[in-house]
Parts: structure tokens; sequence; C-alpha cells
């Protein structure tokens, strides 16, 4: 075994690492009027490794770093997503982060911070690289919501994160340490082929271990239970960090439940399998009723989160190949209409207003029509309605569901919580084009977040009448890891 | 002798404890956070314990991961206490209650 480990594969994390520190000195020796250089060298470094990621993408897996980082299809698909979606984060919360004080360097590097760690979180191929990448992404996050010290609710929420995301991080922990005892290794590969033959003497350690681990991935996808926080956070945070939250971290979270549950633990699916169906119903059922008696947009978005992560669930609960690429492009597609959601909120916002409450968005057909009719897009697609994308990703979810796993009383529970889901989508889309205006101060809209929006729009129009597109690289992805 | 099962159940009571002071405190934060600690330091019990009962290095290896992440985590989470009580003059867990619905 060589000492150098092969730097080839991670050259993308590189890549951002020294962007990172780069940007942090460039920007402590910028004057104030030229601080938006941070900013253009932050979505530079995104479109770079997004480059550096599309140049490096192979058919094969490469390993490195002693066994402990993968280079995969699905790393390489899910850190492009996630490059994506934060670039439309950083364009649509440009303007709020003007307004409110929070456009310093320091948010651009905190952000480049938890990228890097989604990225190491992606590529993950062992307990270490998998803790590392988690413990810098939510480190970065509870230092983005406490960042604004004006905003009186947001270090309240950073504080309930920080407890609640370090406990979790405790039980990951705690877990891993189990099933390190059981199979006598960290690396995710030597699980899978350990795990057989210790499973008889070994079973208690094992099931102990992966009811921990559970348990803590739950708590970072906030699957009721454990999704106290999701609400109090998504409220509290300023909506620009509010975004970011809501969206990339989300991708790295399934890349999480994918490596431990399937690329690790795949032996013991009959254990996790039952435990994820209850998961699954919980939050779609607490997710869609608790939603509907929101006031605040940004808690309606939140527990919209918590009922799409019990279809996330429903991919991988079914065990198999499509189940799996079925989670992978729900994922993939809740991200994508996320970021429009929580966009048309920082669209409304302006100096002093932040368009928090669901009435603010009544007679928005009026002020801005073509804005309305991207939010009605949105909305149809978390709700599921065709030929928006989030209809296909719910559609072969539930399929998967049916002939994979042959659940079809489960199938049932979960189309019965969409339609109980929609009432709340369909409610935004009455108060835009049916109520009148209560606010009637002009929009200020700028280009680059109107082009955004635009974009954003579209594609979950054009991807919905096309999902062949997307679903191809997903089941691609999935095939590859999974033989 | 002590064995493997005397670690083991060790690192157990101390998780619990620690869980236990998350649920059952409701006045300081800074209690919350020592739980916080005193997780992770039962984690680091348990490879440390398992790491030399199996004769395998890897578990110790994470551990120095583990306690340079806990000294980043306890710095982020003292910052964040200190904002909130710029903001609130009080670090009482009750009077965290703005945020619900």
């Amino acid at each position: 075994m060589s000492v150098t480990p092969d730097l080839l594969p991670a050259t993308a994390e590189i890549f951002v690492l020294i962007m990172t520190c780069i940007i942090l000195v460039v920007d402590t020796f910028t004057p104030e009027k030229y601080r938006a250089s941070s900013y253009i060298l932050t979505q530079g470094t995104l479109l770079g490794a997004l480059l550096i990621t599309i140049g490096l993408y192979t058919e094969q897996s490469i390993v490195t770093f002693h066994n402990t980082f993968i280079l995969d299809p699905l790393a390489s698909m899910l850190k492009g997503i996630i490059y994506i979606v934060v670039f439309a984060v950083l364009i649509y919360s440009k303007h709020f982060l003007q307004q409110h004080k929070m456009f310093k360097g320091e948010y651009f590097v905190l952000m480049l911070a938890s990228v890097l760690g989604m990225m190491v979180m992606v590529s993950a191929y062992s307990f270490v690289t998998l803790y590392l990448g988690l413990e810098l992404l939510s480190l970065s996050l509870y230092a983005m919501i406490a960042m604004q010290d004006q905003a009186k609710s947001a270090p309240e929420a950073a504080m309930k994160y920080f407890v609640l995301g370090a406990m979790a991080s405790g039980l990951l922990l705690y877990g891993m340490s189990m099933i390190y005892g059981a199979t006598g290794t960290l690396h995710l590969a030597e699980i899978q082929t350990n795990i057989l033959d210790k499973f008889e003497t070994h079973s208690l350690l094992l099931s102990f271990g992966l009811v921990f681990i559970i348990v803590a991935v739950a708590f970072k996808l906030g699957a009721v239970p454990f999704h106290m926080w999701v609400p109090d956070v998504y409220h509290g945070a300023p909506t620009a960090v509010t975004i970011f939250i809501g969206s990339a971290p989300k991708i790295a979270a399934f890349a999480m439940l994918f490596r431990l549950l399937v690329d690790g633990l795949e032996s013991l699916h009959t254990s996790w399998q039952d435990i994820l169906i209850i998961l699954a119903i919980l939050s779609m059922a607490v997710g869609n009723i608790i939603a509907i008696a929101q006031t605040n947009i940004k808690r309606m978005l939140a527990y919209s989160t918590v009922a799409h992560v019990g279809f996330i669930l429903l991919g991988i609960l079914s065990v198999s190949q499509s189940g799996y690429s079925a989670s992978m492009f729900y994922t993939i597609t809740y991200t994508i209409m996320a970021v429009g959601g929580f966009g048309m909120v920082l669209l409304l916002s302006h100096k002093g207003f932040d368009a928090e409450r669901i009435s603010d968005f009544k007679g928005l057909s009026t002020r801005a029509p073509w804005f309305a009719v991207m939010m009605m897009i949105f909305m149809f697609s978390m709700a599921g309605v065709p030929p928006f994308l989030g209809f296909w990703a719910k559609l072969l979810v539930l399929k998967a569901v049916v002939v994979e796993a042959d659940m079809v009383w489960l199938a049932a529970i979960a189309v019965f919580f969409s339609i109980i889901g929609i009432f709340y989508y369909l409610r935004i889309i009455k108060f835009m084009f049916f109520d009148k205006a209560e606010d009637s101060e002009h929009l200020t809209i700028t280009q680059g977040m109107a082009v955004t929006m635009s974009i954003n729009g579209v594609v979950v129009l054009l991807l919905g009448l096309y999902p062949g597109i997307l679903l191809t690289y997903c089941v691609q992805a999935i095939t590859h890891v999974i033989q | 002798m002590l064995t493997l099962t005397h670690f083991l159940v060790l690192a157990g009571l101390l998780m619990s404890i620690g869980l236990a002071g998350i649920f059952i405190n409701r006045k300081n934060i800074i209690i919350l956070l020592m739980c916080v600690e005193l997780i992770l330091l039962a984690v680091n019990l348990n490879f440390i314990a398992f790491s030399h009962y199996l004769g395998n290095v890897e578990g110790q290896i994470f551990v120095f991961f583990i306690l340079t992440v806990a000294a980043a985590e306890a710095a982020i989470g003292l910052a964040i206490l200190v904002v909130l009580f710029r903001r609130r003059q009080s670090i009482n867990v009750d009077e965290l209650d703005s945020l619900k619905g």
C-alpha cells in the first residue's frame, strides 16, 4: 500500500477547499464596496467544481485514500446537482443578504465549507469520512443560522438545531461503534462482506448499532418522530439560510442514508425495512396533516419537507434497484422544487418585510403574473399533479413499493396522505389567483433572480414532460453501485 | 479482570446520562452542551474498548477525529450561546419558546 494516496478522484474537493481559503483571504483585503467580488468568486468556485466533476466522470468506482473515499457515477451525479442547486440558492439570496447585512465573506466561506462537507458525505466510503463530512456540513449550517444577529428568532433556531444535531451525531457515532465492534472494520465495503458471517454471533450488537444509525439518519433527514427541529429551524433561520438548509443538504442526507443502509448494511434489510415503514408512514401523516394548520409559509414548507421525506424513505424501503433509483429521483426532484418554492418567498421579501405569512401571496397574479405562474408550477409539482416533475417522482416511488416490495397497502396509505397534502398546496394557488392583494408595494425583482426563477420553473415543467432524461441517469448511477 | 462488557456497560451508562440530561434539564443551556460532550466521550470509550479487544487500530484513529470535531463543536455551541445571551439576557432552556406551531 503506497503512502501517498491517489489525489485525482478528489480533485473537486481539493479545488473547493483551496478556493474557500482563497476567498477568506481575498475578502479580508477587499474594501467594503467591492464586497461582490467574494460573491462572484463563490459562484466561480461552484462552476469550476462542476466542470471538474464532469471531467472526472467515470463509469467505474475509483476508491482512494485507503478505501475511505469513492468516486462513482452516483457520487458524481449528486455532486453535480449540489453545485447547481447551491448556485441557484446564491442567486436567489443575494438581494436578501444585501438588505439584511449578511452579504459578507464569512457567509460565502461557510457556504462553501458546507458544500465541501456535502461533497465528502456523498463520496464517503468509510464511517470516518461520512462523519467528518456530516460534521463539516452541520457546523457550517449552525454558524450560518446564527450569523444574522439582528433577527429575533435566529439564535434560538441555531441553538435548537445545534443541540439536536449534536445529539444526532452522537447517536450516529454510537451506532457506528457498535457496527465496528461487530464487524471489526470502519469501511463500508468490508462491513458489507463481513456482516453475513458475523450475523449469527453478533446479532444483538448489530441490531443495536443499526437502530442508532437509523435514528440519527432520520434526525438529519427530518423524518417523524425525529422532525421536531425542522419547522423551528426553517421558521427561525433567515430566509436566505432556510432556502439553503431546505435544499442541497437533503441530497447529502439521501447519500448518507444510501451509503449506510444500502452500501454498508444491505444484508440487514429485513431489520431496517420495518423501521423505515413506520418512519415513512408517520412522516407522510404528520407532515401533510400539520402543514394544513400553518399560517407561516416557511413552516408550511417545512412540514411539506417532512412529508416528502416519507416518500424518499418509501423508495429505499422497497429494497430494489428501481426503488433506490426512484428514491434518488425523488430527492433530486424535491430539491429542485424546494429551491423554487423558497426562492419565491425571497422574491416577495423586501426591505424590512419578510413575506413569511401565506397570506402575503394573496393577489400575486395581479402584482407579478409571470411569477405567480412559476409558483403555481412549483406547488402543483410538489402536490404531485401531472404533467409536472413531482408527479413522476411520486409515481415511480409508488410503483417500486407496489411492484418490488409487494406492499399495496403502503402505497394506498401514501396516496391517501398525498391527497390530504394537495389541500395546502392548492390553498396557495387560490390565494395567488383568486384573492385581493393585501400588500400593494411594488416588487423589486433583480434580473438574475427573475431569470433563474424562470429557468427553475421551466425545468420543473420540461423535466415533467420528459422525465426520462433525469431518470436514465438515476437508474444508471444506482445500477452501477448495486452490482 | 476487566472484560469488554465492563467497558461497554460504562459507555452505555455515560451515554444514557448524557441523553437523559438533554431531555430532563430545563434550566441551563450550558448543561446541554456538557451532555453533548458526555455523549461523544461515551462513544470514544466504546471505540477504544472495541479497538483494544479486536486488536485493530482503526477505532483509535477514529477517536482522534471525534475528539477534534467535538472541540470544534463545543466552540460553535458556545459562540451561539453568546449570541443568544446578547439577544435575550438569559440562557434558560424554558425561555427558548418563541418558535412553535
